[in-house]
C-alpha cells in the first residue's frame, strides 16, 4: 500500500493538470451559480434606474395577455448594430416582459445575458399582493387566472423559453431595427446603439409591402413566427417568415415565394397559402388550430389569435390574387 | 455566497483538505493516463459509438423504433429494419375503440404505432437517412429534442409512449454518445407518416 507522500510523489508531475482541472472545475460550477436566475423579480434589478420600457410595433399574441417590457444595459455599454437584424447585446443586458391578465400582472419573464456569455431565461410569478414576484419552477406550471382561457394560465419552463428564444439570430426578439423604426435615432444619441447603418437612421425602417393590411400581415407573421421560420435550420421546414430590414424588397419576396410555392414535408406538396381562399389555405387552418400536432405557433398560446387571423384572412382574401401571374 | 464559501472551509479538517488534495492528484493523474492512451491511440470517438451502441441496446430505443416481425419463437425485432421507426408501407385501419374502463392505449403488432387520448404516434426513423431519418439533424438538435419533449428543441411535443421524463434526464455526454452511435448505423430508407390527430384519428 503506497503512502499519502508516495502518492503525492507519484502525483507531483501532474500539478498543471490538476490545476487545469481544478479551473475548469471552478468554471462549471461558476457558470452553473451564477446561470440560477434570482429567486425575487425584486432582485433582478427591474425597479433600478436605467430601465428602459419600449414598445415593439408587431407583438406577439399571449391570450390576449396586456403586457409592457423593458431594457436594461450595463451603464456606459451599448448594442452593436453592425447587423441591423441581429443587433449584438452587452453582457449584462437585461429585459422583462410583463403579462397582465385582466389589468392584474400575473407573470414577469425576465431575459439576462450573463457575464460568462450564456443567457439566462426565468419566470416570476406575482403574488396575490401584488408587491413582489417569486421564480416560477424550471419546468413551469399552471395557475388558475379566471380571464385566461378557461380559467388556466400556463406559466413557461425555461426550456420553453428557448423554443422561441433560442432558435433566432439574437435570443432577444422584440427589441431590433424592425421593432423599434422611430427610436432608434434616440438610441443612438444616447450611446445605447453603435454601428448602426447609417440609413435606417435617415428613413425609419420599414415591411416592403403593396399595402397597410401586407404590411401588417407580414409584420404579424415576422413577430410570432419568424423567431423559428427565418429559413436557416432549427425546424424542418423551408419557410421564411421573417423579416429584414437591410433588404426589405428582398425579405418579402423571400417570405411570399415560401408561402406560394409548393411546401415540403408538410401540407402533402401543396403551397401554404392559396391565393384568395383563405379556408383551404394551410396556413390559416394551423394558425387557428388549438390542436397540439397542428397548432402555430406550436407553444404559448391556448386561443387563437381572431384579430390576427382575421388579419390574414384579409390579406388572403384581397390582396395576394393580384400578386398571381 | 461568500459565507456559504466560508462555512465549507471552516467544516474541513486540514486532515481531510490533505485527502482532497490526494482524490484530486489521484483523478488528475488517471485522467492523464487516459488521455496519453488516447493520444497513442485515436479511439475517442470509437469509445463514444461504443458507450452510445451500449446505451440504445440498454435503455429500450429498439422496442419501439426497430419493428416487430412475427419469428418462430413470437414477435421479434426485424433487425433488416433496425431502428427505421414505424414500416412507411403498412397500412393501418383506424385505431378500435376500447371499452369502458381504464384502458388508455392501443398498439400494433410492430411496436411501432400508438393510439391513445394523443391520437396516434409513429416512432421515429432514426437511422441516420437525410431525408427519412436523422440525417440531417445536428447533435444539438438530437439534444434539444430529447432535453425539451418538442420536435427539434421548438416544435410539436414529442409524444406518448416516448419516454422523454427519463431520457431528458440524461448527462450531455450520454446523449452524445446515443447520437454519435445512430450516425454510424445502416441507412433505412422509411418516410414514417406525421402523428394523426385525435380528430383525425377516429375519422381515418
Amino acid at each position: 500500500m503506497p503512502s499519502t507522500q508516495q502518492i503525492l510523489h507519484a502525483a507531483w508531475p501532474h500539478l498543471p493538470t490538476v490545476r487545469m482541472a481544478l479551473v475548469a472545475l471552478l468554471g462549471t460550477l461558476a457558470a452553473l451559480a451564477s446561470a440560477e436566475p434570482p429567486a425575487r423579480l425584486s432582485e433582478t434589478g427591474l425597479n433600478a434606474p436605467g430601465v428602459m420600457p419600449f414598445t415593439p410595433q408587431y407583438t406577439l399574441w399571449s391570450d390576449g395577455a396586456t403586457k409592457r417590457r423593458w431594457i436594461a444595459l450595463p451603464r456606459g455599454r451599448a448594442i452593436e448594430a453592425r447587423d441591423p437584424d441581429a443587433w449584438q447585446f452587452p453582457l449584462g443586458t437585461r429585459l422583462w416582459k410583463e403579462f397582465a391578465v385582466d389589468g392584474k400582472p400575473i407573470e414577469t419573464r425576465y431575459i439576462e445575458h450573463r457575464a460568462d456569455g450564456g443567457w439566462t431565461f426565468a419566470s416570476y410569478v406575482w403574488n396575490a399582493a401584488g408587491t413582489d414576484a417569486l421564480l416560477a419552477p424550471a419546468r413551469g406550471s399552471t395557475l388558475p387566472v379566471a380571464g385566461a382561457p378557461n380559467g388556466v394560465y400556463v406559466v413557461p419552463g425555461r426550456g420553453d423559453c428557448l423554443a422561441c428564444h433560442g432558435g433566432a439570430p439574437v435570443p432577444v426578439l422584440g427589441f431590433s431595427a424592425l421593432q423599434l423604426p422611430h427610436e432608434l435615432p434616440a438610441l443612438v444619441a444616447r450611446g445605447q446603439l453603435r454601428k448602426l447603418p447609417p440609413a435606417l437612421l435617415k428613413q425609419p425602417p420599414q415591411i416592403a409591402a403593396d399595402s397597410a393590411t401586407e404590411r401588417a400581415a407580414l409584420g404579424l407573421m415576422h413577430a410570432n413566427c419568424g423567431h423559428c421560420h427565418h429559413g436557416s435550420g432549427g425546424v424542418p421546414v423551408a419557410l421564411r417568415l421573417a423579416q429584414r430590414v437591410a433588404d426589405p424588397e428582398a425579405s418579402r419576396a423571400e417570405v411570399l415565394a415560401s408561402l406560394l410555392s409548393p411546401s415540403g414535408r408538410f401540407n402533402a406538396g401543396a403551397p401554404l397559402i392559396e391565393p384568395g381562399q383563405p379556408q383551404t389555405s394551410a396556413l390559416v387552418h394551423r394558425m387557428r388550430s388549438r390542436q397540439g400536432l397542428l397548432q402555430m405557433p406550436p407553444l404559448g398560446t391556448q386561443r387563437p389569435d381572431d384579430e390576427g387571423l382575421a388579419l390574414i384572412e384579409r390579406w388572403i382574401t384581397h390582396d395576394l390574387p393580384r400578386k398571381e401571374p | 455566497m461568500k459565507m456559504h464559501h466560508k462555512k465549507i472551509e471552516g467544516s474541513l479538517m486540514p486532515s481531510r483538505l490533505a485527502l482532497l488534495a490526494v482524490a484530486v492528484n489521484l483523478l488528475a493523474f488517471g485522467l492523464t493516463v487516459a488521455s496519453a492512451a488516447e493520444a497513442a491511440e485515436p479511439k475517442a470517438d470509437k469509445v463514444q459509438v461504443e458507450r452510445g451502441r451500449y446505451l440504445v441496446n440498454t435503455s429500450g430505443c429498439h422496442d419501439c423504433h426497430t419493428p416487430l416481425k412475427m419469428g418462430a419463437n413470437g414477435p421479434e425485432p426485424d433487425m433488416s429494419r433496425m431502428l427505421s421507426g414505424h414500416p412507411a408501407a403498412m397500412q393501418l385501419p383506424p385505431a378500435p375503440t376500447l371499452p369502458q374502463g381504464p384502458w388508455l392505449m392501443v398498439v400494433a403488432a410492430t411496436n411501432t404505432a400508438w393510439a391513445g387520448p394523443w391520437g396516434v404516434s409513429f416512432t421515429a426513423n432514426l437511422t441516420p437517412d437525410a431525408e427519412t431519418g436523422l440525417g440531417k439533424w445536428t447533435v444539438k438538435d438530437f439534444k434539444d429534442t430529447i432535453r425539451t419533449g418538442r420536435h427539434l428543441g421548438r416544435g410539436r411535443a414529442i409524444l406518448p409512449p416516448m419516454p422523454i421524463p427519463a431520457y431528458s434526464q440524461m448527462t450531455d455526454r450520454d446523449l452524445e454518445a446515443i447520437y454519435a452511435y445512430l450516425r454510424t448505423v445502416p441507412v433505412v430508407s422509411n418516410k414514417v407518416p406525421e402523428p394523426w390527430a385525435p380528430a383525425a384519428a377516429a375519422a381515418k
